[in-house]
């Protein structure tokens, strides 16, 4: 399952399931085979391999979530202990750029799937709210890149934020109504906004740089884990 | 139009004014007044008129009031400002009151020169274009804006001066003294799109950021391709069609890579200096604003020395301090710096359009070809839309965000030629390009086309068009949150596919910034607050108090900040964090970013100020119980910022305290939907016995936790804030609070007069002293002032509504004292020493 060389069979199945093109899968299993050593499945050790993670102050939930069922599209909760190179394609498809060929609905499903992965990043016991505790335990890592800032401050504003988002979801508060956390819908809600929302902060660059690493594909396909050679 | 009682500034005006002036006596006057018919006059004069000794800068002055007079005129009817864009109405007055000065000098006195225009006009327009750009949109933007600004302008250049030349070969234009290099001299030039028409055109039709960012990005950086076209092209010329050699051409590729990466450079070098000059400026706060402008100018001085692309430097200095100096200078030099430079621009835009009119009237200069003013401006138009098309074609396969039709449209009718055109078709050299004159007036022919007629139908298109247009939002915390996320993520799923994307790079970059960058330019104190989370954060909040005084101003008293009695309805307003119960003119203010509401707040604040003083004759009692002397003990600890901060300043910081507070609160209410009645009471009971265990303790520090402080602090007491690092507040909150509850630990304090005064008790509330932030505590900790508790009634409904209120009293506690960390040695001696 995890080998998809030579089967086109197999790769044009992963196309119709992920949206990938072929030379796209065939780039990433290179690199799925560069992170796994050469074995069918990544566990999460193996993103140990990636030098440049270990700067990322989220990397922990991030790589939690490449095992996350959720996002895998296999349960509604828990965590796979290893992932084959179908699970790591259905993840890597959450952040395929978004085709010149898609429709509005499309692009606005697409936009939907990339939230739903942040959503799921935030709450992390899969109750379907982000709570309070969650919401600042990831403005906290978050921050944690800024060795200034300390852990009430980033606290503080997870709770403004929380306010924010009950504002905005619920508008006026009863005296003794309580907000119990930020529904998937509340998160749509927060990024309602099509045009200049921070769901596109994503999209807005061009993706000169992506052609620039299949020319390098083409030119060094054997190069270490680095993306350049060396 | 309203400049029309200039008739001849030379006279007429000058005259009166003079005449008007000249009662003053002058004691020592040597006589050279051309206005005057008594030169020859020995004695001692009493008045003299000394027109030539002051003649330059006079008229200079004039011109710039005169351009100044005609921006109020145009603005007076709002009708004509919002249909003609205002660089048109300037040609036009410009070249009406070209008209009067001809009439009557006979001579067209004034013109643009290309040397007022380089150095001291185009300089401040540039500048505020880098140091305002938004970088992120830019660097994003990058590659199609370079493709816009270096192959668009080759394009359009050569295209048009080919064509132009083709159809001379063919006899249209009738007999002219002109070449093919003449012709491509003459493409270069008017090829480029030029910043200053652009930026004054688009800021008024507000398209979507990312189509006025490649516009805009577009005009700025084509400078560099300009100007090496224009400079080859004229050498050319110069030597002869025939002895130009293939090595030339492979120089003048060469120099095109000199000249933009080296003025490039040069800006780059300027704005390491300058953000490591604004480090050290601390104490020499005033001057803090001119090494902004001076540094750069000098960049841009020396690039023109060294024959680099001059734009380009100045561009990218500002560009690249950016970030820097807004860390390093203080509030107020931010705001001077932003206002002044404003100001420069919008002064050097308004005087280049005027002068563009006012040196189109001038016999001298026109030479009209029917066929070539006309073929020019339908070739510049045609190629345009060509290039967009095809290079948009090119960059839509690269691009994730699509240039779409109305996009492409907008680009092609936004390529506004402008004075950059004019001053260079000016600096050519009439033995060299015989057809200067032709030059020069069909250049004048485009600009004012482009300019007036595709300014004035950008607007009605983009409208009809349904551009996207920009949108004027507020920032919320929790998009700035989900975007860092989002940033991360993305730059993770970079580095785990392998890729190098420009999330990588920006990763990559900040990271480099974060540990070398910032260390170098930014102050230590600037390195801790500079966080864009931080700064939304703080920026909400600012909204907030603002809003706050607003709703106070609306009342025509701010008492309801003041007096709980009114309580309710004021958290019923601001229950959500941006009301739509703010008047217009404030919602406007709030679309300017925090030190534009700053300053703004400065004038709410005076008005304030008056009803202040009456309320604090009434609460002046309260005062001076408690709050008042151990207040000033703390006033000397601050005296290190250099700046005495004044009273306005001290006052929007009480302000923000206060709403800041306010936000958590009424948000954890809301959110963990307490109900505060038992808990406050049983807290209040227990406190007020640990206090009276405690009241042996002499004078210490803790009376600055005085719930009712916030709302009944006189304006020394503000001293406490340090209102220099406002964002400083949330950075060091926490530090702050276990200052707090270590001093609440080891000292066991009481209230300064060891009176048993209850608003003092907060300070000891459990949550401090069990080392959790007092917003996470129940607020109803919290002991009412005692107006307070004599008013309102302790039912738990009205309660929730009160506690955001009562509770940032508090707030004002954990945030008067975010410097803790580093007022600790500072706050330390004191408590010996005193009293």
């Amino acid at each position: 399952m995890g080998a998809a060389h030579s089967a086109s069979e197999e790769v044009r199945e992963l196309e119709g399931k992920t949206g990938f093109s072929s030379d796209q899968i065939e780039q990433l299993h290179r690199r799925f085979k560069q992170l796994s050593g050469d074995q069918p499945t990544i566990r999460k050790e193996n993103f140990n391999n990636v030098p440049d993670l270990e700067l990322n102050p989220i990397r922990s939930k991030i790589v939690r979530a490449f095992f996350d069922n959720r996002n895998l599209r296999k349960g509604s909760s828990g965590l796979a202990d290893e992932i084959n190179f179908e699970d790591f394609l259905t993840i890597m498809s959450y952040f395929r750029p978004i085709d010149t060929t898609m429709d509005e609905e499309q692009v606005q499903l697409c936009r939907k799937e990339k939230l739903r992965f942040l959503f799921h990043m935030y709450d992390s016991d899969s109750d379907g709210r982000i709570t309070l505790e969650e919401y600042r335990n990831v403005v906290e890592e978050l921050l944690s890149g800024n060795p200034h800032i300390e852990k009430e401050s980033a606290r503080s504003i997870a709770d403004g934020a929380m306010m924010e988002a009950a504002s905005v979801c619920v508008g006026q508060m009863e005296p003794d109504q309580v907000y119990e956390g930020i529904t998937f819908d509340d998160f749509l809600k927060l990024s309602h906004h099509p045009w200049s929302s921070w769901a596109r902060v994503a999209e807005e660059q061009e993706s000169w740089a992506l052609e620039l690493v299949v020319w390098h594909w083409v030119w060094w396909p054997e190069c270490p884990l680095g993306p350049w050679p060396g | 139009m309203s400049g029309r009682w200039v008739q001849g500034p030379r006279w007429g005006l000058l005259l009166a004014l003079l005449l008007a002036l000249g009662e003053l006596p002058r004691a020592r006057g040597v006589e050279e007044e051309p206005g005057g018919a008594h030169g020859e006059t020995q004695g001692f004069q009493v008045v003299t008129f000394k027109w030539h000794h002051v003649q330059d800068p006079y008229i200079i002055a004039l011109w710039i009031l005169v351009a100044s007079l005609a921006k109020i005129g145009f603005h007076l009817s709002h009708k004509v400002t919002s249909v003609v864009p205002e660089s048109a109405l300037l040609i036009v007055l410009g070249l009406v009151l070209g008209g009067i000065v001809l009439a009557a000098d006979h001579i067209a006195s004034f013109s643009l020169t290309p040397t007022v225009f380089f150095f001291y006009l185009l300089p401040p327009i540039v500048l505020d274009a880098g140091y305002f750009m938004p970088n992120r949109l830019f660097f994003g933007n990058l590659g199609t804006i370079l493709l816009y600004a270096v192959i668009g302008t080759v394009w359009n250049a050569a295209t048009t001066g080919l064509s132009l030349y083709g159809v001379f070969l063919s006899g249209l234009m009738g007999d002219l003294n002109i070449g093919l290099l003449d012709f491509l001299l003459f493409g270069s030039l008017i090829a480029a799109v030029d910043p200053v028409a652009v930026l004054a055109v688009f800021e008024e039709v507000h398209v979507n950021e990312v189509l006025f960012i490649i516009v805009f990005g577009e005009s700025l950086l084509n400078d560099a391709v300009t100007v090496v076209l224009y400079n080859v092209f004229e050498s050319f010329v110069t030597l002869g069609g025939d002895k130009v050699t293939g090595v030339d051409c492979v120089k003048g590729v060469v120099s095109f890579f000199v000249v933009s990466l080296g003025g490039t450079l040069v800006g780059i070098v300027f704005a390491f200096l300058l953000s490591l000059v604004t480090r050290f400026t601390k104490h020499v706060r005033i001057i803090e604003p001119g090494f902004v402008f001076v540094l750069s100018y000098l960049s841009y001085l020396t690039s023109e020395m060294l024959s680099l692309s001059a734009i380009l430097a100045i561009t990218f200095c500002g560009i690249c301090c950016q970030k820097y100096v807004k860390a390093n200078i203080s509030e107020q030099s931010a705001t001077t710096v932003r206002y002044t430079m404003k100001m420069l621009a919008s002064g050097a835009e308004t005087i280049i359009f005027m002068f563009l009119g006012i040196s189109a009237v001038d016999p001298l200069i026109w030479k009209w070809n029917t066929a070539f003013v006309l073929l020019t401006l339908l070739f510049i138009s045609v190629y345009r839309a060509i290039g967009v098309i095809l290079q948009t074609w090119i960059l839509n396969r690269y691009r994730m965000v699509q240039l779409e039709i109305i996009d492409q449209v907008v680009m092609s009718y936004g390529g506004l030629r402008g004075a950059v055109a004019y001053a260079l078709v000016v600096l050519l050299d009439e033995n060299k390009v015989k057809e200067k004159n032709l030059f020069v007036s069909t250049t004048i022919i485009v600009i004012f086309f482009t300019v007036i007629f595709q300014g004035l139908t950008i607007k009605p298109l983009v409208q009809w068009l349904k551009v996207k247009r920009s949108e004027q939002r507020d920032p919320k915390l929790n998009e700035k949150l989900h975007g860092r996320a989002f940033d991360h993520i993305l730059s993770a799923i970079e580095d785990i596919s392998g890729q190098i994307g420009h999330n990588y790079l920006r990763d990559k970059w900040s990271n480099f910034d974060r540990k070398f960058l910032s260390k170098i330019l930014m102050r230590r104190s600037a390195q801790k607050s500079r966080d864009r989370i931080l700064n939304v954060f703080h920026e909400l909040n600012l909204k907030d108090a603002i809003s706050y005084v607003a709703e106070g101003e609306r009342r025509g008293s701010l008492a309801f900040i003041r007096s709980p009695s009114t309580d309710n309805m004021v958290n019923v307003d601001f229950s959500t964090p941006r009301p739509s119960t703010v008047e217009a003119s404030v919602s406007y203010l709030l679309r300017e970013n925090v030190s534009a509401v700053r300053l703004d707040m400065q004038s709410l604040e005076q008005r304030r100020q008056s009803i202040r003083d009456a309320e604090d004759m009434i609460t002046h009692h309260t005062l001076q119980q408690y709050l008042y002397k151990p207040r000033q003990e703390y006033k000397h600890l601050y005296s290190r910022h250099g700046l005495t901060a004044d009273e306005d300043e001290k006052q929007d910081t009480e302000i923000f305290h206060r709403t800041m507070r306010k936000r958590l609160e009424s948000f954890k209410s809301a959110k963990l939907g307490i109900n505060p009645h038992k808990k406050a009471a049983k807290l209040l009971k227990r406190e007020r016995a640990q206090k009276r265990r405690n009241s042996s303790i002499p004078n210490g520090k803790l009376p600055m936790v005085s719930s009712l402080q916030d709302f009944t602090i006189k304006e020394k007491d503000l001293e406490l804030s340090d209102t220099e690092e406002a964002p400083n507040y949330d950075a060091e909150m926490s530090g702050g609070i276990e200052f707090l509850a270590n001093i609440a630990q080891d000292t066991a304090t009481d209230s300064p007069s060891g009176i048993d005064n209850p608003a003092f008790s907060p300070e000891e509330s459990p949550g401090i002293l069990s080392g959790v932030p007092p917003w996470l505590c129940p607020g109803e900790a919290v002991v009412p002032s005692q107006r307070a508790r004599l008013q309102i009634p302790n039912s738990p409904g009205n309660f929730h509504r009160l506690a955001p209120f009562r509770l940032s009293g508090k707030s004002v506690d954990s945030f008067l004292l975010a410097d803790g960390p580093e007022e600790q040695p500072h706050a330390a001696p004191p408590e010996s020493t005193h009293m």
